[in-house]
Parts: C-alpha cells; structure tokens; sequence
C-alpha cells in the first residue's frame, strides 16, 4: 500500500511552488481592493463630489498624515489607547468565557440554569448598554471600555467553547470508559482538544467585537485620545477627512487583530487547517 | 461469591463467562425493549468468537455488558475470571467500534499511544509499542499521519493497534468493519485472523455478515431478536491457517448455510432482514425464504 494511493494525502509541494499558488489565489483579491480604491479616487475627483459627502482616499491618507502626532486629533496614541482597551476587553471577556464553559460542562446544573439565560442575553443588543457600563465604571476609565467590550465577547466565547466541550464524539467517550479512564483525564485528552477548534471560532468572532465595544464605549464620552472620540468629534467638526482616517484605523485594527487570531490558529491547531483543506 | 465465581471460571478455563445475563431498557417504568434475555456463554480462552444476528437482537449490546459499559439487568458477567467492572478498571481488554474513533487532533502514532498514556506507561516504553503495534499491522509508514488522512480501512488498523496495545486478554470487537466495502472487507479479515494468530488475544466479534462469522471464528453464537437470546452455537471446524481458499472449499459453504439456517430459525431470516449480509450462496436464502412464506 503506497502512500501515492491514498487520496488527498499528497506532500505538500516546495516553498516556491506553495507561494506562487498562494499569490495566484490572492491576487485577484488584492486586484480588486487597489482597483476599488483607485476606482474611488478617480469617481469623486471626475464627479467633484464634496469632502463632505465622501472624501478623496488621497485626502483621507493625507489626514493620517496630518493628525498622527500631537494636533487635536492624534491618531497614533488614540489608536493605542482604543486597541488597548479593545485587547483589555478580549483578555477579560475570553478568560470569564471559557471558565463559564467549562462550569457549564462539567456541572449538569449550571448547564441548565446558566445556558437559557446566556441564549437569551446573547439575542440581547448588548451594545444598548454602553452607557450605563460607563456609567458604572467610570466615564474616564478606561475600564469601562474594556467591559463594554468584555461583555460582547464573553457570550461567543462561552457558547462556542461549551459546544466544543460537550459535543465530543459518542464512541471516545465510551472509549475513554473502557480504559477506565477519570473525568478529568477526558477532560484533558478528548474534551479539552476537542473544543480548540471551537475556541479559535470564536476568537475570530471575538476580536471584532472587542473592538466594536471599545469603540461604541467611546462613543457615549471618555478621555478624548481614542478613536471612538476623534470619531465623533471629527465628524461634529465637520472635518470628515479626518473622521475617515480614524476609521481606517479602526479597520485596520480590526483585520489584523483577525489575522492574529488567524495565525494563532494555524500554530496552535495546525491538523485543524489540514482536515478542512482534506474535507475542503 | 465474587472468589468463587472466580475460582469456577478459573478452573473451567474460561475468559468470560455469563449467565442468566438479562438487559432490559426502560423508560420511566415502562419495558422498552427487552435487548437480551437469559444469555448463558462461556468463551474459552484465546478462542475467536462471533456474535451475530440481525439489527436489534442485542449483540452489540451483549458486547457492551462485557465490556461493562452496559450494566446488566440481571445474570452474572465474569470476565477474566473477575466481576465484568473490575475487569475494566484493571484494562483486562481491548475495544474496537464499528466507527475508528480516532483523535484528529493526534498522529496515527499518538493514537496508538493513547492508552499508555492513561495507564501511565513511560515515554520511551510507548513509543517502543506504540511502533511495535503499527508495525503489526503494517502501517510504519504512516506514524506520522493524521487518521483524515488515512483509507477507511487503515484508520481501523490503526484502532486494531491501539487496543492491542496494552496487551490486553480480550479483544472485543463491534462490527469493526461494517463500514468498509467487501474488498476491503475480505483482507482486513484475513488480517484480523493473522494477529489473532501472532497475538493469541481471545476475541470477540460482534458482526451481521455470515461469512465473516464462518471465516474467522471458532465458534459463531447465532442470536435472535426480540427479546435477544442465543439459539444456536455453531462450531466452525474449518482448518487452519485460514486463507482465501478456505472461502471457497465445501466445509465453508456447509457452514455458511449451518449459520443461516440457524438465524432462520431463529426468526432472523423471515422478517424482510436487509442488514443481515447473507453473502455466498444468495439462492439459498432465496429459497429458504420462499419455503417460509
């Protein structure tokens, strides 16, 4: 039985063939952003549409410029700050997430009586509670953008880790008894590997919405170096250029904290990626 | 009486012995099924067993109180020579599904190891086995895969491997290869009897396929559904080394038809039984079926 005759188990190819295909399968992608962008500049400049309305991506990336040390709006400490207590928030919510997941499935009780009550406070816009978790915590305190942020991530996490944990295969599990095996040993080598996936999900999920409940947070009052706050106050001010480039770094904040989570993925899990390319 | 019942089966030189083994699944209080009923068997040791019988006739079940991961309604389960739930707390055997339950977050190799890691093995001792055991069944190459990335019917030679690991008395075995095609099928067969040969590892093998049953074993216990009992046990008489060509000499087809006629009787035959995989010679069955009707 040669190794050649099972399918789909072929070697992975050399280093140059796996990055040609990789900037063959990207490119269209990349193509399409730098032709969106250069697409929009030309438009607004052709149009004459006003700043107002939309700005030029030049005048947005000279606004970057412009603001990234020490006028009114500086972007680089603001966004320092909001990726701060966006992370702050991740940590925070993250650790409560996978605590509560595995109380939930060890403990049959907690399961019935925290896993309605999480379902129905995760339908909940938590969002809506930004002003009051302000208010609890402290307008000026940075904490009160870190549990903004905590709290929309602590139900993904949870939901998703609990998934992991209880939806084990039947057979391991009756496997793990014929070896007489503890609980907490089936923690360790079935439920706990099992559910790695599903933590990496929701990490994906999460640091988006980490970053959503910082910024959001921001939005109802705080210190002003944040981006939530140049955000508004650009805007009132009518200098949208800059607004837009507070923007832009919210997103880029945003996507490479994805990535992050993305690449911490591959490290941790890396038979997870194979088995969805195999299954793929 | 647990001594004794040890000493009796000690001395009567059987692996596992049950009887008046009764399993009856409720719910609420009411009777659901009764899966098994009055089941007397002993099975000697380093013999290769086979259970069969149509879906619901309790084998699998069965299988499962020797394994005491099913407690039994009644009866008394005796497994080397000790109450069924010691017999497992001690690792008297190993198990195999019909599904391979391999971890895919784990290599061919670490699977392998699983159960050495549980039972506190050393590290240099369960590598040493954990190569020992895939080498048995032929799969050195593929220490280093994932179970996705193996065929159907090497991810079961990679769960053969593993419950041999440890060395266990008894080997039970629930459909193993249920989910494999007839090719596949024939020589996970004839591999399974050579490492029952080279291992010496009492079986028992839970299966729906007739000529599976008569191949491999040395006994084929013929079950019955509802309730599930035992109605006939067919001494398989065939030489060995068993081969190929065993499948196809006269003794082999006589027995073939032996078992059928014994899950006829049994009533497994006469209701529409598309699982039961009668093989072989189909007009027999054909036949015995229109004498029925």
């Amino acid at each position: 039985m040669s190794a050649a005759a099972i399918p789909g188990r072929g070697r992975p190819g050399s280093a140059a063939g796996r990055w040609s295909r990789r900037i063959r399968f990207y490119l269209p992608a990349i193509l399409v952003f730098v032709g969106g962008i250069v697409l929009w500049e030309l438009v607004i400049r052709a149009a004459n549409v006003s700043q107002f309305i939309l700005p030029r991506p030049s005048g947005i990336l000279d606004a970057l410029r412009e603001n990234w040390v020490g006028t009114r709006f500086p972007l680089f400490v603001s966004a320092v700050q909001t990726l701060k207590e966006a992370l702050g928030g991740l940590l925070i919510g993250t650790v409560a997430g996978v605590l509560v997941a595995f109380a939930i499935a060890r403990w049959v009780t907690a399961r019935n009586v925290l896993l309605p009550v999480a379902i129905a406070v995760n339908a909940i816009p938590l969002i809506a509670l930004a002003p009051l978790i302000n208010a609890w915590f402290g307008l000026l305190n940075e904490m009160s953008k870190m549990v903004m942020a905590a709290v929309l991530v602590v139900f993904p996490v949870m939901a998703n880790v609990t998934r992991g944990l209880v939806q084990v295969e039947p057979g391991a599990l009756e496997l793990m008894r014929s070896y007489a095996a503890s609980e907490w040993t089936i923690l360790r080598k079935v439920r706990v590997p099992n559910a790695l996936p599903f933590f990496f999900t929701a990490m994906k999920i999460a640091t988006t919405l980490a970053l959503i409940g910082a910024v959001v947070g921001e939005y109802y009052g705080g210190q002003n170096k944040v981006l939530g706050r140049i955000i508004v106050e650009s805007a009132a001010g009518l200098r949208f250029e800059t607004t837009w480039a507070a923007i832009v770094l919210v997103a880029i904040a945003g996507i490479s904290l994805y990535v992050i989570a993305v690449l911490a993925e591959r490290v941790v899990i890396p038979w997870a990626t194979t088995l969805e390319a195999e299954r793929g | 009486m647990t001594a004794k019942a040890s000493e009796s089966s000690e001395s009567s030189g059987s692996v596992v012995r049950l009887s008046g083994v009764d399993k009856v699944f409720t719910r609420g209080d009411q009777v659901v099924t009764t899966a098994l009923e009055g089941i007397d068997l002993s099975i000697a040791r380093g013999e290769f067993i086979s259970l069969i019988g149509p879906s619901g006739c309790g084998k699998s079940t069965l299988l499962r109180v020797i394994a005491d991961l099913i407690e039994p309604t009644a009866g008394e389960v005796i497994v080397n020579g000790k109450p069924a739930a010691q017999a497992r707390r001690d690792r008297d055997y190993g198990m195999v599904f019909q599904a391979p339950v391999l971890m895919d977050w784990r290599t061919v190799e670490d699977n392998v190891k699983l159960p050495l890691e549980i039972m506190g093995w050393d590290r240099a001792r369960r590598t040493a086995r954990a190569r020992e055991m895939l080498h048995l069944v032929e799969l050195d190459e593929f220490l280093g895969h994932r179970p996705f990335q193996l065929s159907g019917g090497m991810q079961q030679r990679v769960a053969i491997a593993r419950a041999l690991s440890f060395e266990p008395a008894i080997l039970l075995m629930d459909e193993p290869f249920g989910a494999l095609g007839e090719m596949t099928r024939e020589r996970m067969n004839s591999e399974v009897l050579r490492i029952w040969e080279q291992t010496g590892t009492t079986i028992v093998f839970v299966t729906h396929s007739i000529p599976e049953a008569v191949f491999l074993s040395s006994r084929v216990v013929v079950m019955s559904p509802r309730p599930g009992r035992i109605t006939k046990i067919v001494d398989v008489d065939l030489p060995r080394p068993r081969d190929i060509l065993t499948r196809e000499t006269q003794r082999y087809f006589q027995l073939v038809t032996e078992v059928r006629e014994a899950l006829r009787a049994g009533g497994a035959l006469t209701t529409g039984d598309d699982e039961l995989d009668a093989g072989g010679a189909s007009e027999t069955r054909t036949l015995a079926e229109g004498a029925i009707g």
